[in-house]
């Protein structure tokens, strides 16, 4: 379907994952490696001076998460979207023309799905919390699942959407976000605001 | 820690590195993701394609070119010629792939879309089932530069001033379009479902469209090209541009000649008898030439087959040479090669040694019992006056003035007076309305079965028209056998044999896989008999053994026609020479496979031997490195790497540029808020819960 489609839906699969990356891992090289091979932390830990890790659980765990989130998605919207280079769009057999799109767009909602996991599934183990590892588990099904609607997008992408925005909210909340600090940022923002002018 | 140690391991065991562990996973939930099903949802590959392929001379390039990656266009079947309005000037969505059916294949459509080629992608002409009425690409004068008349010789006899040879012809094969052509059986499924026009009103996206690659390497001219192989040897990624055209020309005799003896032969005067393979279409390969080709050499083959006892128990004073020209379509390549050869001593007779010429044109369209003699107004022989009132009735050429048709002869004059007829069936213009022509098939000969026959009852049936072929048949061999002094009582036993006749013309247009020929040809090369048959000369060979199957087939015909066959085992058939009284510098030998009667009794294979020899029909502008040659024939085929046809829906510019449109917008909050997260990060995130010092 042309460059035109090829960027755009490369943009709506990889944008946040490539910002995450930018922004909070590509600064320290101890999270890239642990963002690529996640076994690393022993051999980190032999060879770090400290006796403290050289990197916090809740870092391991989103590092982790994102990484898997960025392989699934890449394995999953590479293939399609060297085909979406070509001239032709997804319809000829009756598919919705609209193929790329929902596939870049269920890209997305698995990459960071991946990450916010990663970060629950870590945090129910520090507290033994089995019940987290089973509902992350399930969850994980259960989206499988609903991508098996295909192609009646209306059924897949928004449940996969909105079972992200849950996870997210349980991701901030888990990995130590509260109602408090976000009205704390409200009311930094407000009186920077004042005192500036 | 031990429990955290567990709960690590766990979490690296189901998610982790075992990288193929998490591909398995992701790949059950995304089977149906991978590159072939997507590409399987999008293009379907269109089987069976005839492109017009690119073809150049000294001075110009003629045929169509696509682009390196392919024209895409959306679907237009064509209804009538008022209906090309909407591709070239109204419809809205350029560039446009136009679908002919054949009937609107004409010179005036296709010139107006040429001129308008900004809008078109290419055009696809379905395979039609039935041929219209008349339609010849050829131009009206064949081979008009190359031929004996020009402004020097006969000026007022040249470039068709007192007959036009063909007047149906539209040119169309020598045009250049700058978009693909190709040759289709289309279904127009895709079209009806998503490109109709209803109304005037323009159709809605998606759309269906075609892509066509048929990417030529070669341009110019062939001085050009030529020039760029040269280069090659010197390039990092050598590729030639382009190859000449040519094969080999078969040529056999009733005596044989030593073919280590070349140029003059005292004392040997030789009538020639001549006939033309080759045909072309516009398309590439797919050009039978029934008309224009086939009914000559195969009266020419029956007419040597005739003569193969008489000549055995009573020969003739002279020796009769029987010559088939492959390349004639583009500028006589197999006769200006011969005649080149002839001049240079490089053939087993020269110019001088040539009594005269007897060349068999389009025979095949007799009206009535009508058959004519063409001659050269200036050098009337007095070989006509031999032949009349024999049946059929024989006409010359009314008026004096009239040239020879495009003809092989026309070669052998421009080098030497040497008396010549061209036996034809038409008195002025061809009968032929298919000149060189995909529609100059079997039913432009008027080629008939009975229904319900199998193919090997059809190869035996005795048609109309190979009774016809027959009576031309039969008048040249004897025609032949008189003018080179045979014995007159034995004229009236020559009779050509009307099974062979009617097997050959079932092998050439009908069914070249069938048990007679098979019978005739080695066992190794059996799947050199492909269908349907094809008459394109196609680009040169360097050996014999890479010849055309078409050429081998009349190679093996005309040495089983010919030739004896004999008793030798196949490895003395291989070697020859060791036994006394065989010699390959006189014969050739060719291991056959011989048929296996309907009784049972195997005949099995036999060793052939004929006086039968290939020698090669390549222009000689590419020996003398001539490329701008006025001469000789200069046509060259260009190379191209693939040529294919894809079908596939095309989405509008407007989806496409709003998905383009989310994914910038999607890519630039997410930076935003990504920056804005990981900058408050600590306010965001700071709860005293964190095990700051966990180690493990």
């Amino acid at each position: 379907m042309t460059a035109a489609v090829f960027f755009g839906c490369a943009f709506i699969a990889f944008g946040p994952a490539f910002s995450l990356f930018i922004f909070t891992i590509a600064k320290d090289p101890l999270r890239v490696i642990i963002l690529i091979a996640g076994k690393a932390n022993e051999g980190l830990a032999a060879i770090s001076e400290e006796e403290s890790s050289p990197i916090s659980v809740r870092e391991m765990a989103y590092v982790a998460g994102l990484g898997f989130g960025i392989m699934s998605g890449a394995f999953s919207m590479i293939n399609t979207l060297s085909d979406s280079l070509g001239p032709g769009t997804v319809g000829m057999f009756g598919d919705s023309q609209y193929y790329f799109i929902t596939s870049a767009l269920m890209t997305l909602a698995l990459t960071l799905l991946h990450t916010f996991w990663g970060v629950v599934f870590f945090d129910g183990c520090e507290r033994k919390r089995w019940w987290v590892i089973v509902a992350v588990l399930c969850l994980h099904l259960v989206v499988s699942g609903l991508s098996l609607l295909n192609p009646l997008y209306v059924g897949s992408v928004p449940p996969v959407y909105v079972i992200m925005l849950l996870m997210a909210v349980w991701a901030f909340f888990s990995s130590g976000g509260s109602l408090h600090n976000l009205s704390l940022l409200w009311t930094c923002r407000k009186s920077n605001a004042e005192t500036s002018s | 820690m031990k429990d955290n140690c567990i709960c690590v391991l766990m979490v690296c065991c189901v998610c982790n590195t075992p990288l193929h562990g998490l591909d398995f996973f992701v790949f059950l939930c995304f089977s149906d993701v991978n590159s072939n099903s997507v590409a399987q949802k999008i293009y379907v590959e269109v089987n069976n394609t005839v492109p017009c392929v690119r073809l150049l001379n000294a001075t110009h390039q003629i045929g169509c070119q696509s682009s390196i990656s392919g024209d895409t266009g959306v679907i237009h079947v064509l209804e009538s010629e008022a209906d090309l309005e909407w591709p070239l000037t109204k419809g809205p969505n350029p560039p446009y792939m136009i679908l002919l059916e054949s009937h609107l294949f004409t010179r005036s459509i296709m010139m107006k879309i040429k001129k308008e080629s900004s809008r078109i992608a290419g055009v696809t002409v379905v395979v039609p089932n039935t041929s219209p009425s008349e339609f010849s690409p050829h131009t009206t004068c064949p081979n008009e530069n190359t031929g004996v008349y020009s402004d020097t010789y006969g000026p007022h006899l040249a470039h068709c001033n007192t007959t036009v040879w063909n007047p149906l012809g539209n040119g169309l094969s020598y045009e250049e379009f700058d978009f693909p052509v190709f040759s289709l059986k289309e279904d127009k499924q895709c079209y009806y479902d998503h490109n109709r026009v209803v109304n005037g009103s323009a159709p809605q996206y998606p759309l269906c469209a075609m892509q066509l690659f048929s990417h030529m390497f070669a341009v110019t001219d062939t001085a050009t090209c030529m020039r760029r192989n040269d280069v090659i040897n010197f390039s990092i990624n050598p590729e030639m541009v382009c190859d000449p055209l040519g094969d080999f020309n078969v040529w056999g005799s009733i005596r044989p000649y030593n073919r280590s003896q070349l140029g003059h032969r005292d004392n040997e005067s030789v009538v020639m008898a001549a006939a033309r393979l080759d045909s072309r279409a516009f398309f590439w390969d797919v050009s039978t030439g029934a008309e224009g080709s086939i009914s000559g050499f195969v009266t020419l083959l029956a007419a040597a087959h005739a003569l193969r006892d008489v000549t055995q128990v009573a020969p003739p004073t002279h020796n009769i040479l029987f010559a088939f020209f492959q390349g004639e379509a583009f500028d006589y390549i197999g006769s200006s090669r011969m005649v080149y050869d002839m001049q240079n001593g490089k053939f087993v007779i020269d110019l001088d040694n040539v009594h005269s010429l007897l060349e068999i044109g389009q025979v095949g369209l007799r009206n009535g019992s009508d058959l004519f003699l063409h001659s050269d107004p200036r050098y009337r022989c007095s070989l006509i006056h031999r032949h009349h009132a024999r049946r059929p009735p024989v006409h010359d050429a009314p008026g004096v003035s009239q040239p020879l048709p495009p003809s092989s002869l026309q070669r052998f004059l421009r080098a030497q007076n040497i008396p010549g007829i061209v036996l034809a069936d038409h008195r002025a213009a061809f009968n032929n309305k298919y000149y060189e022509s995909y529609y100059d098939n079997a039913d432009n000969l008027n080629l008939r079965y009975p229904p319900n026959m199998t193919a090997e009852e059809q190869l035996e049936f005795l048609t109309d028209t190979a009774m016809a072929l027959t009576e031309v048949a039969t008048v040249v061999a004897r025609a032949l056998y008189k003018q080179a002094g045979g014995d007159g009582t034995q004229v009236d036993n020559i009779k050509a044999d009307s099974k062979t006749v009617t097997q050959m013309l079932f092998g050439f247009l009908v069914q070249a896989n069938n048990s007679w020929f098979q019978a005739l040809i080695p066992p190794e090369l059996k799947d050199m008999l492909s269908d349907p048959p094809d008459f394109y000369v196609g680009v040169a060979s360097s050996s014999p053994a890479k010849a055309k199957p078409l050429t081998r087939l009349v190679q093996f015909l005309l040495a089983n026609l010919t030739g004896t066959a004999t008793n030798l085992t196949q490895d003395q058939c291989q070697k020859p020479d060791d036994l006394p009284d065989e010699s390959v510098q006189m014969y050739s030998y060719l291991w056959v496979q011989g048929t296996v009667p309907h009784n049972g009794t195997e005949k099995g294979p036999f060793c052939v031997r004929a006086s039968v020899r290939l020698s090669q029909a390549l222009s000689p502008a590419f020996d003398l490195g001539e490329y701008a040659s006025r001469n000789y024939s200069t046509w060259t085929e260009s190379r191209w790497k693939f040529i294919k046809a894809r079908i596939f829906l095309v989405a509008s510019r407007d989806l496409e540029m709003l998905t383009l449109g989310v994914g910038v917008a999607v890519l630039f909050s997410s930076l935003l808020v990504t920056y804005f997260i990981s900058t408050k990060a600590d306010v965001l995130f700071s709860s005293a819960r964190e095990p700051a010092s966990a180690a493990y």
